[in-house]
């Protein structure tokens, strides 16, 4: 298809770009590896007046450390997430859900800021990153706010994000000794969107479940904790079926949607069944 | 002599293919191009109040604009060059809708633009008023006689009954120990070209000419419809296809848009194009398969088939495009496939409904015919508690028996279906995963292993002209080559069979250089524009290397033999004296005494010194007719694993052993097989075009319409044995649709045989997680009733 006309900058910096949003205001749309928005374009689904190319922002890509977060810009292709030896130590959840993002191709165009501005609840890494209880920092034009991942979805394909922030990067803390990750994402297709996906991370000592987190890919408008399977996984044996008997509650409050994928009573039984083999390997 | 046929050339046209420094349709510009795009209906089923593109033609670039009533009368009606009955009911088929909708994407008006940009953007400015009609969705329904009617002056949504009987089936079935009832689903699928369909038209007003290039499977019918439809006489009418960049049936048509650019670029004396998105092509180009199946089969409790019946109901879309009601009856004759019975009962009812046309999709009707029998035949072998390959086994054609007339009347001309089981049997483990299917089973495995088998032919080679007269399709089923020799000893080629991705010119290259012994690298093919090749019937269901080398082999073998004629008068001996061999004529018994072929060519160029009375030429054209189809065989076999927890179908093990003849290039060959594959596969497991209720196609772009790539398929374990055909020089029998037709049933019956321990007995298409998750839920409720009826 053919996108609409729209007017197109491309800001050096983030303090022009953050102008640059708030000039365009809500017919603003910011553009990072393109590959959410670009086919929004193309459908005719969004009709921007402006699209702010943040592309060209050398700050806001790169990982690093501080102190006992890491740090992730938000311009970082899913390509590099996957293949930094931090995020790998220090963020194993985030790699393993960054790499069943989409193709190849994709991720290395797709960046993991665009991802979770763009609040699409099939997407893998939003889930990641409210299992890891990240902080999200915007930079509007009062400065910089942190928002805890939890809290920066709100509905489908919305955050708390206002039209002239811009998502800068993400900041994750670094686990302890004894956490293991898994991300379980079941689909029709190898390049599909999850039709629902488990991020499981537990920690374990001497074959016991101390603490667990657990979040849901594509159970609701946004990505969502399975609390009641978190809560029955505290204590449990690793052995057994405690888990099997805490991943029965695992759609308990989701509101899954029905669409050409599943409906939503068969994603409700995906998500028992995934979230039980993504703790099991977590756990394992 | 042969030297080139058999090897794995490389193909010669694909550095240019793959890098995209070559004309796709698209690539194409002229000066002063303009862009057309298109307006389409929203609705399945409406009409039209009134159109007025008015405020369209005030938009920033806008040149033009036109509703159906603006161009209608040149426009004429979109053929169907295949009217199957006598009493077929041929509706009106008008490129731009006039009063009426009849499936969403029906186009409405077209504007015109200097840009493409400028041309969509104007198509928000058009303003429809139209009067929502009855959707006409469910084939049954469609036939009740208070339906809502697609075509209300038709006064039926039926388009046509065609019945087909050979021997008594009511008799045999009298005499069978078993009757094998069931229903199965021809899912509608999109085909889904790589390259999107587009058209240029390049007006050339001074000598009353113009040009069309399309990305089109047939460039010369294309001519021949496209000027009895617009009235533009036909030889003022050029038809280019560029490389085009696959097809699957869906560019064999003459696509309302393409008449409507040559109309456009007509009116406004300027070049014009038009390229399709691809969720417009969704809409617009003709889906494929969509047919109901009502089949039965009789055996004696010894599994000896008596006899076949087949009802069919195929869902003909909005409009007759150019062998819609073509497809089914392709079918018809494959119902019975391999195996010997004594009586087929066949008809098939085409119906109208208010969704895009179908047409020709890969392997058109065959593979509809093939997933039904084979299915049934796995069916039956569990009700007679046989193997299944057993069950084939004991009704097969033998080798010694061809050529073999079938029940539904086609002279298969050979064959051998026990080597090709027997080598997929030993490449499969067939034994040892049978025995894995039994401890998964008796263990209670979440994971269960289903074996699914597929032991098919069909027919290539398209067609025998005086079949096609019997079956009432409007043109020959003939191929044409040319062979010109160049002065310099290089050779052209020139073919009326077009490539969209099947390799011909590097095949056509071998065929050439083996019988006219001139290197492969000296020879050119030159294809796809009416003015360059102008004879020709172009290419589908699988008949360019059968019909069109066949061709080629037959020109070639001309230009030798005139050729002959200038050697024996330059070497002053008679013609029986000369020997041919690797290009070159030598005098028997005096080897130093020899003229090649390329020597001969420049000699008949300059023809100081030709025979008396010889015309001044060695150049050769042949027009070849098929005197028979083709019939590639072979054996598939599928295992599958099921995650009963999820619904996930994962395939194990694929093998396909294929007999499609003598081969002229194996890596092609390998080619069209994995590429077939996984459009079969894709038919069992992921692709369907989905309506709502309104009529709405919802499975609209590519994330939703499940297109499998290479990470959701196996590692296809193929081979080949080798009958060859008798009814072509090449041996050839085609080898482009084999994989589709073959794999659909044989994935669909690994995963029933997988789920069955479980109580599943059937599975409708495709086999999606949730599909097959549902299946294994209601089987495991003792109240739930059986969804399918069993005899």
């Amino acid at each position: 298809m053919i996108p609409p006309s729209f007017e197109y900058t491309a800001p050096r910096s983030v303090e022009d770009a953050v102008r640059a949003l708030a000039e365009g205001g809500e017919e603003a749309k910011v553009l990072a590896g393109g590959q959410s928005l670009m086919p929004l374009l193309r459908m005719r689904l969004a009709f921007p007046e402006l699209v702010v190319d943040v592309g060209g922002i050398p700050e806001l890509r790169g990982v690093r450390e501080d102190g006992d977060t890491l740090v992730i810009g938000a311009l970082t292709t899913h390509h590099t997430v996957l293949r930094d030896p931090l995020v790998r130590r220090h963020a194993g959840l985030l790699a393993k859900a960054t790499a069943t993002v989409a193709d190849p191709a994709v991720r290395h165009r797709g960046t993991l800021g665009g991802a979770l501005a763009h609040a699409d609840p099939a997407g893998d890494v939003p889930t990641a990153i409210v299992a890891l209880d990240a902080e999200l920092v915007a930079q509007g034009p009062d400065g910089r706010r942190s928002i805890p991942a939890a809290e920066f979805f709100t509905d489908y394909l919305q955050s708390t994000l206002s039209p002239d922030e811009l998502l800068v990067e993400v900041r994750l803390p670094k686990p302890g000794d004894g956490w293991g990750f898994h991300y379980e994402k079941f689909r029709r297709a190898t390049q599909e969107w999850a039709v629902v996906g488990v991020a499981a991370a537990v920690r374990r000592t001497n074959g016991r479940i101390e603490e667990a987190r657990v979040a849901l890919t594509n159970m609701g408008p946004t990505p969502v904790r399975a609390r009641a399977t978190e809560a029955a996984l505290a204590g449990a044996d690793v052995a057994g079926d405690a888990i099997a008997r805490a991943a029965a509650s695992a759609a308990e409050g989701t509101a899954p949607g029905t669409d050409l994928a599943a409906s939503a009573e068969y994603r409700a039984h995906l998500a028992r069944v995934l979230t039980r083999r993504a703790v099991t390997a977590a756990a394992g | 002599m042969t030297t080139e046929v058999g090897r794995s050339r490389l193909r010669k046209e694909d550095a240019r293919l793959v890098t995209g420094r070559t004309r796709w349709t698209d690539n194409i510009t002229a000066p002063g191009l303009l862009h057309m795009a298109v307006l389409r209906s929203p609705m399945a089923h409406a009409r039209i109040d009134r159109v007025d593109v008015s405020a369209a033609l005030g938009r920033p670039g806008v040149v033009a604009a036109f509703t159906g009533a603006d161009l209608g009368a040149e426009l004429g009606s979109l053929p169907c060059a295949w009217p199957v009955t006598e009493d077929i009911v041929l509706p009106d088929h008008p490129p731009l809708a006039l009063d009426e909708v009849r499936h969403t994407g029906d186009p409405v008006a077209v504007v015109i633009a200097r840009d493409r940009y400028a041309a969509a953007d104007a198509l928000e400015a058009i303003e429809v008023d139209y009067t929502p009609l009855p959707p006409v969705l469910d084939l049954e329904a469609a036939l009740e006689p208070d339906a809502p009617l697609v075509h209300a002056d038709k006064g039926t949504n039926r388009c046509f009954v065609w019945p087909l009987e050979s021997g008594d089936y009511e008799a045999a079935r009298a005499q069978a120990d078993v009757v094998v009832k069931r229903r199965y689903h021809q899912q509608r699928l999109i085909p889904n070209a790589m390259e999107p369909r587009a058209v240029v038209v390049t007006p050339l007003a001074e000598f009353n000419e113009y040009t069309v290039y399309s990305s089109t499977q047939i460039p010369h019918i294309l001519r021949v419809l496209l000027a009895a439809q617009t009235g533009i006489p036909e030889h003022q009418l050029r038809v280019v296809a560029p490389d085009v960049g696959g097809g699957f049936g869906s560019k064999l048509q003459v696509c309302a848009e393409e008449a409507i650019t040559l109309v456009v670029a007509k009116r406004l004396g300027k070049p014009v194009k038009w390229t399709e998105s691809r969720s417009e092509g969704y809409l617009a180009t003709h889906h494929g398969r969509g047919q109901i199946q009502d089949v039965e089969i009789a055996a004696r409790r010894d599994g000896t088939l008596l006899g076949m019946k087949v009802d069919l109901l195929a869902d003909m879309g909005a409009y007759l495009m150019i062998v819609t009601p073509g497809v089914p009856l392709l079918g018809a004759f494959m119902y019975p496939a391999i195996y010997k019975m004594d009586a087929y009962s066949f008809s098939c009812t085409g119906v109208f409904t208010t969704r895009t046309p179908t047409d020709a999709y890969r392997g058109a009707g065959r593979p509809e015919a093939t997933y039904a029998v084979e299915r049934l035949m796995d069916d039956l072998a569990v009700e007679l508690d046989l193997d299944p390959l057993e069950l084939r086994r004991r009704n097969w054609i033998q080798a010694e028996e061809f050529p073999y007339t079938s029940i539904a009347g086609l002279t298969y001309d050979s064959g051998d279906y026990a080597a090709a089981t027997d080598k997929a049997l030993a490449l499969f483990g067939y034994d040892e995963l049978r025995a894995e299917q039994r401890k998964r089973n008796e263990s209670g495995d979440s994971v269960r292993l289903g074996i699914g088998v597929s032991t098919y032919t069909e027919m290539c080679g398209l067609a025998p002209s005086r079949v096609l007269r019997d079956l009432r399709y409007g043109a020959g089923g003939w191929e044409a080559a040319q062979i010109r020799m160049l002065p310099t000893g290089k050779v052209q080629v020139v073919t009326g069979s077009s490539p969209h991705g099947q390799g011909h010119v590097t095949s056509w290259s071998q065929i050439a250089a083996d019988v006219l012994g001139v290197p492969f690298d000296d020879i050119e093919v030159v294809h796809g524009d009416t003015r360059a090749a102008p004879l020709g019937m172009d290419t589908y269901g699988s008949r360019s290397l059968v019909v069109g080398g066949t061709a080629v082999h037959r020109a070639a073998e001309k230009v030798v033999d005139k050729a002959r004629r200038v050697a024996a008068h330059l070497l002053e001996v008679g013609e029986d004296d000369l020997e041919f061999s690797a290009g070159a004529f030598s005098v028997r018994g005096d080897p130093e005494a020899k003229k090649t072929i390329q020597e001969l060519a420049y000699a008949t160029f300059t023809s100081h010194d030709l025979p008396d009375g010889m015309e001044a030429s060695i150049n050769a054209e042949h027009v070849t007719e098929p005197e028979n189809f083709s019939y590639p065989h072979g054996t598939h076999l599928c295992a599958v694993e099921v995650d009963t927890e999820t619904g996930a179908v994962r395939i194990r093990k694929y093998v396909a052993v294929d007999d499609v003849g003598r081969v002229v290039n194996p890596q092609i060959v390998e080619g069209q097989v994995h590429g077939g594959l996984a459009q079969g596969i894709a038919q069992a497991l992921y692709e369907e075009a989905v309506y709502d209720a309104d009529g709405n196609l919802v499975s609209g772009t590519m994330a939703d319409y499940l297109v499998p790539a290479a990470p959701d398929l196996p590692d296809f374990v193929t081979d080949r044995t080798e009958t060859p055909a008798t009814s072509n020089p090449l041996g050839a029998k085609g080898v482009g649709e084999s994989g589709t037709i073959a794999s659909t049933p044989a994935v669909v019956n690994a995963v029933v045989d997988a789920l069955r321990p479980l109580g599943v007995t059937d599975m409708r298409m495709p086999c999606s997680p949730e599909r097959v998750w549902r299946a294994v839920q209601e089987a495991a409720q003792p109240a739930s009733q059986p969804k399918e009826q069993a005899s």
